[in-house]
């Protein structure tokens, strides 16, 4: 079956393409785009009117975590997929941090297994940097490529070891695929819960330090001048980060970085009342590290929007804060939060589609996030007027833990397709 | 003034006025006490829980004696013995308790914000009897009520707290207490334990316990932690004691009808000289009446408080 959408606002910024048009795709892949394309005569197609919609490549998340194997309590590589579609994202990088850890082969096929067999959008998984993730001894870095795996990372954990996150970087540059990094000096973040401020100082809440993060984006930053290899930096969430990847930028050191829209959206003041659904890491942090964030978008010292979704079970974050796991979900919010950017001024809609498409497919090198004739037909329509409240109990995601709930967003998915079939649809 | 609270949970969230009703509360509270049968009906038919999941025996006899006084119903639960807790999460706990019929549940918690979770989940009362290195309201208000008794009122006092600031849940009720009746609340101790972000909350902070001294009408002595961990923050007891332990001489520095206090048990030699902790003018061993009036005034503003 072949697709035409018709009459939608085409925003492609791989192509600098920004216009009222039409999308011709034939078999799962992009055949033309161009203003009143004829119906071709003697084929199945199927009319998508994608009026007063913007049409753009399907988005791409290079953080995501799917829990399985081993927590499929929490998510599964399924329900994860059919969260992504929901979100508009029709590719989705998953991190290691599964039990088992995806360290080996044999994980990372089990991933892709599941992916194609369940999945409706496009997995591509990340190996982990270390056995375990323990920071002792490199996983099978080479195998986890060979099979599939787009990039390494320990998530969750940071390599403490400077000597061996020095050897991985030499041993992952022939492989061309990035080194991604969870930034955290462990012995600063100790047993903090939240950000290190006078709201965690109200609360008594153990606090991380913004230091924490930065002196190991310090660290890997001169790790990569001395080896080369590309990192790039998870989750940014400081004011000190920005400066540190801004500069390195300058310098010409091989790093991208990304950032989550609660950290562009929210400071620590939504943990008052110990809300655990405020808790992640690395935390919200302050107004001033808000500010820092939004702008290093707009200068492209950040390069990609990633949501870092994290799904707990309600039991696991109905507790105690301390006790309460680190993360949210965010594949359901991710456009609408930034879209809030673009309502702001700050980044213009084609810019925001920029750091949702091309620019993270570009960072783990997947050939995706592109309407170019030929390319394959990942494609998400959306209507960035529409307004709707944030209900949990409706996401696709197993995880309801969103800090978001009962926020009035604008911007809905109607369509998300990918490899020219609607893997979701708006009823 | 009314108090429309189901919960005290901390004086952060308290006003001005609520603060000074409790004390005032506690006032008839203590008349009480004063009686030869020191019983009032006020919670007659209600049942209170003390859910005491990290152990205190001082706070919860207090709490005890504060509901026999005002006719409650007493079930006490604490971590060690209680095979409700076992196992179970907090807030399965709490329901079980609310199941039972607890109409106020007294919670003491090793971590910050535990009486919050209770509070979202069931439609029981909830007294915060000290939450983690979060807030100890009761003992806040009994060094309030202490105070105000003994100077006459607190606006305008200079409140000198030293020590353990950044783990003690005392010094932030006492900070967000005696600010909000008017006091010039002062902190002293090692950098490492007294975190700059105290100063956006209204306070000042000194790092000499001799400049902090200075025109002081209170002071507070927080107990230091011997334990191993605290060695992260200053090289030895030797030298904690040397730099803020209090003497007679020290306090010479301070207003000469200086109150000293100290809510917790003290190392002696460390924190206080022997000689200034056997002082009749320090308010140290004598707060036990107080507290019982302070917590009956707690639990009987909470039982006619607003029910939503
Ligand atoms: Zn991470």
């Amino acid at each position: 079956m072949s697709l035409l959408i018709r009459n939608g606002r085409v925003i492609d910024p791989s192509q600098n393409i920004d216009k009222v048009c039409d999308i011709y795709i034939d078999k799962g892949k992009i055949d033309k785009i161009s203003k009143k394309i004829k119906t071709p005569s003697g084929k199945n197609v199927k009319e998508i009117d994608a009026k007063n919609m913007i049409v753009c490549p399907g988005f791409v998340d290079v953080h995501v975590h799917l829990r399985e194997p081993g927590y499929e309590y929490k998510e599964t590589i399924k329900t994860g997929c059919m969260s992504a579609a929901a979100g508009g994202f029709t590719s989705i990088v998953c991190m290691p941090n599964t039990n088992p850890i995806n360290d080996n082969a044999s994980v990372t096929e089990y991933i892709l297994l599941k992916a194609r067999t369940e999945g409706i959008v496009n997995v591509f998984p990340i190996g982990a940097i270390t056995r375990e993730e323990k920071g002792e001894a490199l996983a099978d870095i080479g195998e986890m490529y060979e099979a599939g795996c787009v990039g390494i990372s320990d998530d969750g954990v940071p390599v403490t070891n400077s000597n061996l996150m020095r050897r991985a970087m030499e041993y992952v540059k022939p492989f061309g695929i990035p080194l991604i990094i969870h930034a955290e000096d462990k012995y600063l973040s100790s047993d903090g819960v939240m950000n290190e401020g006078v709201v965690s100082t109200k609360l008594g809440l153990k606090g991380i330090p913004g230091a924490s993060e930065e002196v190991m984006i310090a660290r890997d930053i001169i790790l990569s001048e001395i080896t080369g290899a590309h990192i790039h930096i998870c989750h940014v969430s400081t004011a000190g980060s920005v400066r540190l990847i801004r500069d390195a930028k300058k310098r010409g050191v091989k790093i991208t970085a990304e950032a989550a829209p609660h950290h562009f959206t929210l400071t620590d003041e939504a943990v008052v009342d110990y809300n655990t659904n405020a808790k992640m890491n690395p935390p919200l942090r302050t107004q001033k590290d808000v500010k820092a964030i939004i702008k290093a978008l707009k200068d492209d010292t950040i390069d990609a929007i990633a949501t870092d979704h994290a799904p707990h079970s309600q039991d696991e974050k109905n507790v105690e804060f301390d006790l309460a796991p680190f993360g949210i979900v965010g594949l359901e919010t991710a456009l609408p939060l930034s879209l809030k950017l673009v309502e702001g001024g700050i980044l213009s809609v084609s810019d925001m589609i920029k750091k949702l498409t091309i620019k993270p497919s570009e960072i783990v090198n997947i050939g995706r996030g592109t309407l170019k004739p030929g390319a394959i037909a990942d494609v998400t329509i959306f209507d960035p007027e529409k307004e709707h409240e944030v209900c949990p109990e409706k996401f696709l995601s197993k995880g309801t833990n969103t800090p978001f709930s009962g926020w009035k967003l604008k911007g809905v998915v109607h369509k998300t397709i990918v490899s020219g079939k609607v893997v979701y649809s708006k009823n | 003034m009314a108090f429309n609270r189901k919960n005290i949970l901390s004086l952060n969230e308290l006003t001005q006025g609520e603060i000074e009703t409790i004390l005032d509360t506690a006032e008839s509270m203590k008349e009480v006490s004063s009686r030869d049968v020191k019983k009032v009906p006020a919670l007659k038919g209600i049942t209170v829980v003390n859910l005491f999941l990290e152990p205190s025996t001082r706070t919860r006899s207090s709490f005890e004696i504060a509901e026999k006084r005002l006719s409650a119903d007493v079930l006490n639960f604490s971590s060690s013995q209680s095979s409700i807790v076992k196992g179970e999460s907090l807030v399965d706990t709490a329901k079980n308790l609310e199941a039972m019929g607890a109409t106020i549940i007294v919670i003491r918690h090793s971590m910050s914000g535990a009486p919050f979770v209770l509070a979202r989940e069931i439609n029981s009362s909830v007294i915060n009897a000290g939450d983690g290195s979060h807030e100890h309201p009761s003992q806040a208000l009994i060094d309030l009520f202490t105070i105000r008794q003994i100077k006459g009122g607190i606006k305008g006092l200079n409140v000198l707290i030293v020590g353990d600031i950044l783990n003690s849940r005392v010094a932030r009720s006492d900070i967000f207490g005696f600010l909000k009746l008017g006091a010039n609340v002062r902190i002293v101790g090692p950098g490492s334990i007294v975190p700059k972000y105290f100063e956006d909350l209204g306070v000042q902070i000194f790092y000499s316990l001799e400049e902090s001294l200075v025109d002081v009408d209170v002071v507070i002595m927080l107990r230091v932690q011997a334990e191993r961990k605290s060695l992260e923050f200053f090289p030895s007891l030797r030298e904690y004691s040397k730099f803020y332990g209090l003497n007679k001489d020290k306090l010479k520095i301070a207003k000469k009808d200086v109150t000293v206090m100290h809510p917790g048990p003290i190392n002696r030699g460390v924190e206080l000289s022997s000689e200034i902790a056997n002082d009749p003018k320090s308010v140290i061993l004598d707060q036990v009446s107080n507290g019982i009036a302070i917590r009956m005034a707690m639990l009987y503003l909470v039982s006619t408080g607003d029910k939503h």
